[in-house]
């Protein structure tokens, strides 16, 4: 039997007093796909970025092919052969692909000769493996499917043997999800050796060969992926039996309580993002919108809570709300009652340095309660009415004094949807309502939605999570470059239509 | 209105008044397309013109005296570096210490070793940058039109102005034509790409700090040993700040840095020669030509001339993540 | 996780900080061949040894809390302001203005109204910059550093061609009238038996300085305004989530900002020189930064910085005036704060942070 790929034994690391990883030993098997799965902050990025040289491991050794090797830097873990494509792209946007492509891989101090030596290089490559770009083109005028290719292509340009790829899917549709599939079997099938770490129980079951389950910093099992079942494996995850259903009734829905026309978005770049949609939410029911994050989503969110303005015509229980100007911002869209947990509750739905009894009021904070005269505010409400709320939301730990940033996702969010819920909205806007939350979190957090639609108040989910959407909405509507791609309710569709229409291709063509 | 003559003076003397704001303006451009603000390009002349002043002198070497300059400048661009890059801290809030610290020492420093109030004893000789006769110019200062243009525009610079002008197509050369130049590019647009592609973002930012050091030296040098003779308190005078806006004007580019400090040594040459200039009956009082230069500068900031929009990273410590 | 306990933030690292900056600026002293012992002797002595010189301390001291309150009230907004010279400049000639062409009947009212002039052109001129900063995005390090050289040679050009009194060849206004005299700290304690030096500046502003220091505190962490302007510095992108209007913050923030750097001008011009000079600011405006910084942007470390940074300034000029030390060692300790307090500020926290860690992980 030969060597493994890569051996870890008894990796251990602490970020500060967090231990992200704890004595993790892995090896994976030449010429194979090997998948690792794990809940947000389980420590399989920090793994992995110790394998390439970003982290340095505080116990622990890693083999590359049957070799003891210090990996103290990028550079060392490119020349063991190890190549990685991050979650977040590490391209510079105003180079060429070409010039992307040799960063750091240059062939002597000139130029010239580097850019036309590498241009034969990336032909014969993409040849090989099928991976066509134009070299020439500016990263900020290709796609995601295409910066990924030239991440990949980085890698092979670099000679890496092992690939590692962190959630790859993030970004893309399904169907560019199967083409990159497609690429990593080729890349397999030529020997290279693929370690794909996500989220996502299918992704491991369709396209892994072998897959390693990691828990809150440890290894907790490495088995054949034809030996096991999705449910085995979110078991691993999450230590305990996991419902992957949300349990709820059927829908009532009632009068309509958002009215969308012809609604038009730019964002700061001045390329329209929302080219004309319409939708409309009724009381009393759940509208998922389904897409890959970057399609408009966003934006549809965040001129709906005031964040952007808008063209077009959005009406809240008969009346025109407006779009632009005065009474288009998020204080009249409160005043409204319309609620808003944002996408990045970090950057958008709290004030990471702020108390969490200073957070509890974020946005409200010019209520009348909350007041104490016309110039000072009642910090004692404040205090008090955080301390209700997380005593109700069951955010951990129970104290109002710890800033944000000291509360693990989950519980941020618990706070954020505490603070939006019970303001007992006519219409509550919600966008990747489970990012980076624990699952037990996410249960908490998608009761607490069903509940609010059961009181007969209108829901708008926005998420890039298929799954989230299947489970949760009572009509789902698909967004693609800015457009309704078409509406669909979730027992009269399937996974694989609804990818088809969040790439692009239209319900009749399908 | 001026004659040709008036004219050719004018622009000789914008040349001159030009190589400092040149110099200090390329400096700049090395370290912010790396990704590191430098408001501190004021303080590491200022340094440059007190030590290449002071040690021109004691040694009557104005090459020595560069020298120190040089390496006086390079020590607190090695501050600002450690500061902004391995302490991460805050790039503005570092050069406005290192301006203060320049201001503070120079004098302290001058008034230990020289008693004269804070400055040096005035260079001669060897001990200053003398001008440089090029080929001919005496020959054919008599040939109508372009002799004058080379006998007192082009010649009669010291080496300095020389060596800044060249700096322009090498710096250019440098950053669009060789590996470091890509990778200097790149750590100020993205520093990520380049510690993934295995390339120390320390390493590259230090070495582009460095260079700004080297530059700021030789601007701080070729003040007090070329256009003037001999150090002075605060002589940079606001020079880092105008180079600083003149690299912005050029939006970061090395052959707009050099016509933006050309339009802003033109703007010091006039109000140098001309104290309130009549316009057909207008009179410009001689404090809005010393202003004009901030005022454009904030001219050009607000947009109205086009968006300067500065290197991505920049005025970002880098902090390794995933 | 917080890495180490709040009062080692606020407490712990500022004075190492200054403790770093004082080490230093003792080896400058040492390298003159002065002797740094004898040299913090006499600041002592000079600064604090008597009411005169307690009088000087506490009138640089007015200077400086007016002007970090300036800049910390704009850091709470996430702005850099560099500006305070320039609009304390701009303040002076508010003052001016006010002193001069209106006969003030008592003291008083000039100072209410003065105080008014002093803020208006302080606060005008932070306009601009805050304006162009929130509408075109232009970076107001950068257009209040520019500022600064514009209030500049504004100053020179009203001075010379329009406040300087005809036959006067000082670039310098007329004397402001006997009835605008303020109160100096003699005259205020002269009523409850405490004898006070008459020749020392420091005067009534310095009370104003002191409810300055109160309001701006209840600003920021009491009223609706200060939420805001806090949540604004710490995530633009929250504020706009929540309603905040940014181009209302910034414009606010640096208007309040301006106007409190422009109000030093009430003790530097009113109070003391009792007319407008060329470069009456004198640096204070700068000095504001390492005040504020070396207060943590809170207005009870303000007033303690501004009182240490009172003593460095007196204590310096006694040194200039006994021995070979120039005055400009002030600036290089000022700089060696800024430096240690701002921007190595990770050089000092990182070991105290790791410290702390092992602390607690010996305790657990």
């Amino acid at each position: 039997m030969t060597a493994p790929a890569i051996e870890l034994k008894g990796i251990s690391k602490s970020f500060g007093p967090v231990q992200a990883n704890k004595d993790i030993s892995i090896s994976v098997a030449p010429g194979t796909i090997h998948g690792i799965i794990g809940e947000n902050g389980a420590g399989k990025s920090t793994l992995m970025s110790i394998l390439y040289g970003f982290y340095k491991a505080d116990k622990g050794e890693v083999w590359i092919n049957g070799k003891h090797t210090e990996i103290p830097d990028s550079q060392a873990a490119i020349a063991a052969g190890i190549g990685m494509v991050f979650q977040h792209f590490k391209l510079v946007e105003n180079f060429t692909v070409l010039e992307n492509i040799i960063l750091g891989a240059e062939d002597g101090p000139w130029l010239r000769p580097s850019l036309s030596k590498a241009a034969k290089i990336l032909d014969e490559l993409a040849t090989e493996y099928e991976l066509n770009v134009n070299p020439d083109a500016l990263i900020e005028e290709i796609g995601v499917g295409m910066q990924q290719r030239v991440e990949i292509l980085k890698a092979l340009y670099r000679q890496a043997d092992i690939l590692i790829l962190d959630e790859p899917t993030g970004v893309l549709t399904p169907p560019e999800a199967d083409q990159l599939f497609r690429i990593l079997y080729r890349l397999r099938d030529e020997g290279k050796t693929i370690i794909l770490i996500t989220h996502k129980l299918r992704e491991i079951m369709d396209a892994t060969d072998t897959v390693s389950v990691m828990r809150r910093g440890e290894m907790t099992a490495t088995v054949k992926t034809a030996d096991t079942s999705p449910e085995e494996l979110a078991e691993l995850m999450v230590g305990r039996k996991v419902l992957l259903q949300v349990d709820k009734v059927p829908a009532s829905p009632g009068a309509k309580v958002l009215e969308i026309e012809n609604l038009r978005v730019t964002d700061d770049q001045g390329v329209e993002r929302v080219k004309g949609i319409d939708l409309t939410v009724r009381a009393g029911e759940i509208l998922g919108i389904a897409g890959v994050a970057g399609n408009g989503q966003s934006e549809l969110l965040e001129v709906l809570g005031g964040m952007r303005p808008g063209v077009g015509v959005i009406r809240l229980n008969g009346e025109p709300l407006p779009l632009t100007g005065p009474g288009s911002d998020g204080q009249s869209r409160r005043a409204a009652h319309i609620a808003h947990v944002p996408e990045d509750r970090q950057r958008e739905g709290l004030i990471m340095e702020f108390y969490a009894w200073e957070n509890v009021a974020f946005g409200y904070h010019r209520d009348q309660a909350y007041q104490k005269s016309k110039l000072l505010m009642d910090n004692t409400a404040l205090r008090q009415d955080a301390d209700e709320k997380i005593e109700r939301f069951d955010v951990r730990p129970a104290n109002s004094w710890l800033t944000a940033k000291n509360f693990s996702g989950g519980n941020q969010q618990k706070i954020v949807v505490a603070r939006e819920i019970e303001r007992n909205p006519d219409l509550l806007l919600i966008g990747q309502p489970t990012r980076g939350v624990d699952i037990g979190a996410i249960e908490f957090i998608h009761k607490q939605i069903v509940a609010l639609r059961d009181a007969g108040k209108a829901v708008l989910l926005v998420s890039v999570e298929l799954e989230e959407i299947l489970s949760l909405s009572d009509r789902i509507a698909v967004m693609f470059d800015g457009r309704i791609m078409g509406e669909r309710l979730p027992d009269a569709t399937t996974e694989k239509e609804l990818g088809l229409l969040m790439a692009g291709v239209s319900g009749e063509a399908a | 209105m001026m004659d040709f003559m008036t004219l050719i003076q004018v622009l000789d003397s914008t040349v001159r008044l030009a190589t400092p704001l040149l110099l200090a303006c390329l400096a700049g451009l090395y370290s912010e397309r790396a990704g590191i603000f430098d408001i501190g390009l004021e303080g590491k002349m200022l340094v440059a013109a007190f030590f290449s002043a002071a040690i021109a002198y004691v040694s009557g070497s104005v090459w020595l005296g560069l020298l120190a300059g040089i390496g006086a400048s390079m020590l607190l661009a090695g501050l600002h570096g450690l500061a902004s890059i391995t302490f991460r801290g805050n790039q503005l809030i570092s050069g406005v210490a290192i301006n203060f610290l320049a201001a503070g020492m120079t004098v302290l420093i001058a008034q230990d070793w020289f008693q004269q109030g804070g400055r040096t004893p005035s260079l001669a000789g060897n001990a200053r940058f003398n001008p440089i006769e090029l080929p001919f110019a005496e020959a054919l200062s008599g040939v109508p039109f372009f002799g004058p243009i080379y006998a007192e525009l082009l010649s009669g610079h010291s080496i300095l102005v020389y060596i800044a002008f060249l700096a322009v197509p090498g710096t250019w050369w440098l950053l669009y034509r060789t590996r470091f130049g890509l990778r200097l590019r790149a750590v100020g647009e993205n520093p990520a790409a380049v510690d993934t592609a295995g390339v120390s973002v320390v390493g590259l930012r230090y070495a582009a700090v460095g260079i700004c050091g080297i530059l700021c030296g030789i601007a701080g040098a070729y003040l007090a040993t070329a256009l003037q003779a001999g150090f002075v308190k605060d002589m940079t005078a606001g020079r880092g700040f105008i180079a600083l806006a003149a690299l912005i004007f050029a939006k970061w580019r090395p052959w707009q840095a050099m016509w933006a400090c050309l339009l802003f040594g033109f703007l010091q040459a006039i109000a140098l020669r001309y104290q309130n200039i009549d316009l057909g009956g207008v009179v410009i009082p001689v404090q809005v030509m010393d202003a004009l230069p901030y005022i454009l500068t904030v001219v050009i900031l607000a947009g109205f001339v086009g968006k300067a929009i500065p290197p991505r990273a920049g005025g970002e410590p880098y902090v390794k993540e995933r | 996780m917080d890495k180490m306990p709040h009062w080692a933030d606020v407490v712990l690292i500022p004075l190492i900080s200054l403790i770093l900056a004082a080490i230093l600026s003792a080896l400058v002293i040492l390298a003159i061949g002065e002797d740094p012992v004898a040299a913090v002797k006499m600041m002592v002595n000079g600064a604090l040894g008597s009411t005169y010189g307690w009088g000087y301390t506490l009138y640089y001291a007015t200077n400086f809390m007016f002007t970090g309150l300036a800049v910390s009230v704009a850091f709470h907004a996430r702005m850099f302001n560099i500006g305070g010279e320039g609009q304390a400049m701009l303040g002076g000639l508010g003052v001016a203005l006010v002193c001069l062409y209106i006969p003030w009947p008592h003291w008083t009212l000039a100072l209410v109204f003065a105080s008014l002039g002093a803020a208006v052109f302080g606060a005008l001129w932070a306009a601009i910059p805050a304006w162009l900063q929130a509408k075109r995005g232009s970076h107001i390090v950068i257009t209040t550093i520019m500022f600064n050289f514009i209030a500049a040679a504004v100053l020179n050009y009203v001075l010379v061609n329009l406040l300087r009194p005809a036959r006067s060849m000082d670039p310098a206004s007329a004397k402001f009238p006997d009835a605008v005299h303020l109160p100096t700290l003699h005259d205020l304690l002269a009523p409850f038996g405490i004898a006070f030096s008459k020749s020392a500046p420091a005067n009534v502003t310095l009370l104003i300085a002191l409810g300055a220091c109160v309001l701006v505190w209840a600003l920021i962490w009491r009223t609706r305004l200060g939420y805001e302007i806090r949540a604004y510095g710490h995530s633009e992108t929250g504020a706009l989530y929540a309603g905040i209007s940014p181009t209302k913050i910034i414009m606010i923030a640096m208007l309040i900002s301006g106007a409190l750097a422009g109000m030093m001008a009430v003790n530097n011009v009113m109070g003391e020189a009792e007319r407008l000079v060329l470069n009456a600011t004198e640096g204070a405006g700068f000095i504001g930064i390492a005040v504020a910084l070396m207060g943590r942007n809170h207005p009870f470390g303000v007033f303690l910085a501004a009182i240490l940074f009172g003593f460095l300034y007196q204590g310096g000029a006694e040194l200039a005036l006994w021995t070979k030390i120039p005055r400009e060692l002030i600036v290089v300790i000022q700089a060696l704060v800024i430096l240690f307090t701002g921007a190595l500020d990770n050089m000092v926290r990182m070991p105290l942070e790791k410290l702390f860690l092992a602390l607690r992980r010996r305790n657990a």
